[in-house]
């Protein structure tokens, strides 16, 4: 499906996911670099690029964490090429730190900053995050596309804006836009052909005090310059702007989706302002649209960006306005500020507001429903993984009261049954950081807790150095286990520095982990294949036992890929088959392992799932020798 | 045989949920349904989830069509057609069912879930299923897809195709049965198609 972005035919109309349009919008706008840390929903952004990148003539790289990506970025478009970086919500929090000096010096070819946000957090653990509230402080315009054919007209916009005011942009896309697949037109490809070359200009790269005054200031004027094209521009627009009503609504992304659907559902027809630029506000616009109603309906995920503005233009322009939101400062409370809008959520409070009734009894229906027997299906470890190993071998080899320090990657599904093996869970390399904080405050006061950080591979190079060094150096006293599967496996598959391939494709040096460790001065490093059990628990024992900080690389290449690579080759692995009777405790231990391949049959009996086992055979080192063994060729 | 009036002409909006378990091919069948549904000449929305789902949790995509479509959410009871490819699958897809309008096509082939393989909790007894599904649909469809596709194919990976051949001959899904068939050789890999146009035209 990545190949559809660089169909070049104008006019065309394909499916395209909101991802993927981010690209072809920057390909219509003769972007030439592009960067991005993976991170869901925002990763097939990055994916798309790398698997065109040569086909289209641009660089492409994944970076190894958000700041380089947006660093990467920003050194392009100094240099006057057109760039793009990408990342999810929490990624803007890390590359923060060079986002607010970048708006304030500036950039010379146009640059845009797409953020994915997660409301609900289909795929994130840390916050429900707005990123919306960042414009504000970074001083940087923020486009709300609702739909994929807007996220590439935003994007050709968004460039022509970047450039004409010498600004960073930001693009905000939520879930349902990201991972939404909508009709497109094609426009026609541009294909860059600047040079990029780095022209000296201290007067505009020096930022040191006293300039930062005025830089500071200069960003606030450039702010309300582009409030002047927010005015005019065709991103905010009004529908069924002749309908006579007292009441009205503003809304903005997907939530437009949904006021549109629910006012069908409802049979009324209301003027409905959509803003695609949220920040600079159009403040006249608003204005003008809501001096003629009695009640204002504002509809919009998350935190109360909109109603916050809305509130405070309504008090000179229709004090008497009467707002209907999340229920802030004398705002009704009609929608929640946790979890996604969906047209369900919209369309009860739509309902409310125009005092409709409900073609469907949607209360009777969810007692009904919630009345149902559904298990829980937790996401579990593929069949294969070898984290499922080290998650077994280590809690087997650790005691009790062992502290888990977990982190950002596939391996946080240890936090769930059977394993319950991360007893916290924060951001990118928190789990080492953390951890040492908890050593150190036990060593300090004299309690003799153990303490044990997990990282994977990608997160090591993205957040993990640090807190190793600062570990070491502070003379803290954790066992750091990276799970090393030699890719950025959760997000799908994305190369890091461990794997020996760059987003371009091309053959890179490997740089192996061990080696960081050993150059940041830990003593006891050790690299250990998961799938042999014993190995690993005995090392965890005897690494747990030293008074120094201890790193453990429990390195096999993730199975899918291995599968993948066998499958490509032509090479047949042997099934495996429990041969012998189990005892209560074994089929206890076994399950414990919870490999979805090995299920409980009729009689009682566990058995392997021929179509499910991926022949990795790890499982056999659980039993007595001999009890799970491949299966003879017939 | 079928209960369900045969779609012939173009619907205003039809809502599609397509449910299973990561690696049962849920993607694919709802952006088949999607392309073929453009290919019809219908607007089309498609959600999807990526990520975490992909881990042998619950996967949840939806396709909308029909003249003009804005949210790509179906509505709680707003389904058309439902496609789960496993019995407690089902049970959870039921928040989009109606009575008045639903109908479910259900692949009977059990998936435990990690709480049924380590945890000690009981699959439910399909015949439980059945009955606390019942109130919530039209028609219910029930097939062993899986195991249909492990004995023609041996590999169950074409029990989608299986499925959505099953909706179209049944006159489930408003969509014509040489455009479905277009969009499959479309997108699945071309070594392959033979294979799945033997499945889908297998389905009776």
């Amino acid at each position: 499906m990545s190949m559809n972005v660089l169909v070049d035919e104008p006019g065309k109309k394909i499916l395209l996911l909101g991802n993927m349009a981010i690209v072809r919008g920057a390909l219509e706008s003769g972007v030439q670099f592009a960067s991005t840390f993976p991170g869901t929903p925002a990763s097939e952004i990055g994916d798309t690029f790398s698997a065109i990148a040569k086909d289209a003539g641009i660089y492409f790289e994944y970076s190894v964490n958000e700041k380089v990506a947006f660093e990467a970025a920003a050194g392009a478009a100094f240099s006057g090429l057109r760039s793009v970086v990408s990342f999810k919500h929490f990624g803007l929090n890390v590359a923060s730190d060079s986002v607010f000096p970048v708006a304030y010096v500036g950039v010379e070819g146009g640059m845009l900053v797409v953020i994915a946000d997660d409301p609900s957090g289909w795929s994130s653990a840390q916050s429900e995050q707005d990123s919306r509230l960042y414009a504000k402080i970074a001083h940087m315009p923020m486009l709300e596309p609702t739909n994929s054919q807007e996220c590439i007209e935003f994007v050709k916009f968004a460039f022509d804006l970047s450039e004409k005011f010498k600004i960073p942009v930001f693009i905000r896309l939520t879930t349902r836009v990201s991972h939404t697949r909508t009709l497109v037109t094609l426009g026609k490809i541009n294909k860059g052909e600047r040079k990029g070359k780095f022209v000296k200009d201290l007067e505009k790269y020096n930022n040191l005090p006293p300039k930062i005054i005025q830089s500071h200031e200069d960003i606030v004027k450039k702010v309300e310059d582009i409030r002047k094209v927010s005015e005019n521009s065709e991103l905010n627009f009004i529908v069924n702007g002749d309908v006579k009503s007292d009441l009205g609504i503003i809304t903005s992304g997907v939530s437009f989706n949904y006021v549109i659907d629910s006012m069908a559902e409802l049979g009324v027809k209301l003027p409905v302002l959509k803003l695609g630029i949220t920040y600079p506000l159009p403040e006249k616009k608003v204005k003008n649209f809501i001096k003629r109603f009695k009640t204002l309906m504002i509809v919009e995920e998350l935190e109360p960006f909109l109603e916050k503005e809305v509130q405070a233009l309504a008090k000179d322009t229709n004090p008497k306005l009467k707002l209907l939101g999340k229920g802030t400062g004398g705002v009704e409370k009609y929608f929640p500020t946790g979890g996604e809008y969906t047209t369900d959520t919209v369309l009860k409070s739509l309902a409310k507001a125009t005092n409709k009734k409900l073609k469907f009894d949607y209360e009777a229906h969810l007692k009904r429903f919630d009345k149902l027997n559904i298990i829980k299906r937790f996401p579990v470890f593929c069949p294969g993984c070898p984290h499922r190993a080290t998650f077994y071998a280590v809690k087997k080899a650790a005691g009790e009261d062992t502290v888990f320090g977990g982190d950002i990657g596939c391996y946080i599904l240890g936090i769930f049954p059977p394993f319950e093996i991360q007893d916290f869970v924060l951001s990118m390399g928190a789990g080492m950081g953390v951890t040492h904080g908890i050593k150190k405050a036990g060593m300090e006061t004299g309690t003799k807790q153990k303490v044990i950080a997990f990282v994977g591979d990608g997160t090591f190079f993205h957040a993990g150095i640090p807190p190793l060094i600062n570990m070491v150096y502070n003379k803290s006293n954790v066992l750091v286990i990276v799970l090393d599967n030699r890719i950025t496996a959760m997000t799908g598959h994305q190369p890091n520095p461990d794997t020996g391939i760059t987003g371009m494709g091309e053959p890179a040096e490997e740089i192996k982990i061990e080696d960081i460790a050993k150059a940041c001065g830990v003593k006891y490093v050790k690299v250990v294949d998961p799938f042999n059990i014993k190995e690993m628990e005995s090392t965890v024992k005897e690494f747990l036992a030293k008074d120094d900080v201890s790193v453990i690389v429990a390195k096999r290449k993730c199975y899918l890929l291995e599968s993948r690579e066998r499958r490509r080759k032509g090479i047949e692995m042997p099934q495996f088959e429990i041969t012998k009777p189990l005892t209560e405790e074994c089929k206890d231990c076994l399950k414990k392992y919870s490999c979805p391949a090995v299920y409980q049959d009729e009689k009682g009996k566990l058995q392997i799932d021929e179509t499910i086992c991926m022949s990795c055979g790890s499982c056999a080192q659980l039993c007595e020798p001999g009890t799970i063994k491949p299966k003879k060729k017939e | 045989m079928s209960k369900t009036k045969k779609f012939v002409e173009n619907v205003k909006e039809f809502n599609l949920v397509a449910i299973g378990v990561g690696g049962q091919g849920i993607l694919t069948l709802a952006g088949i349904v999607a392309e073929a549904a453009l290919k019809q000449g219908y607007d089309v929305k498609m959600s999807e989830l990526h990520g975490l789902a992909q881990r042998g949790g619950s996967i949840p995509c939806q396709v909308r069509f029909g003249d003009k479509i804005y949210s790509s959410l179906v509505r709680t009871g707003g389904a058309d057609l439902i496609i789960a490819m496993e019995p407690i699958e089902a049970l959870r897809s039921a928040k989009y069912a109606s009575p008045k309008k639903t109908v479910l096509i259900m692949d009977t082939h059990q998936i435990p879930p990690v709480s049924v393989t380590s945890l000690g909790k009981k699959y439910p007894k399909i015949s439980d299923i059945k009955k606390e599904l019942k109130g919530f649909f039209k028609e219910i469809i029930e097939v062993n897809a899986t195991e249909i596709a492990k004995k023609e194919t041996g590999k169950s990976v074409t029990s989608n195709i299986y499925i959505l051949g099953l909706a179209s001959v049944r006159g489930v899904l408003p969509i014509k049965r040489e455009i479905l068939l277009e969009a499959i050789k479309e997108n699945v890999p071309p070594k392959y198609f033979d294979l799945n146009k033997k499945m889908f035209e297998l389905a009776k």
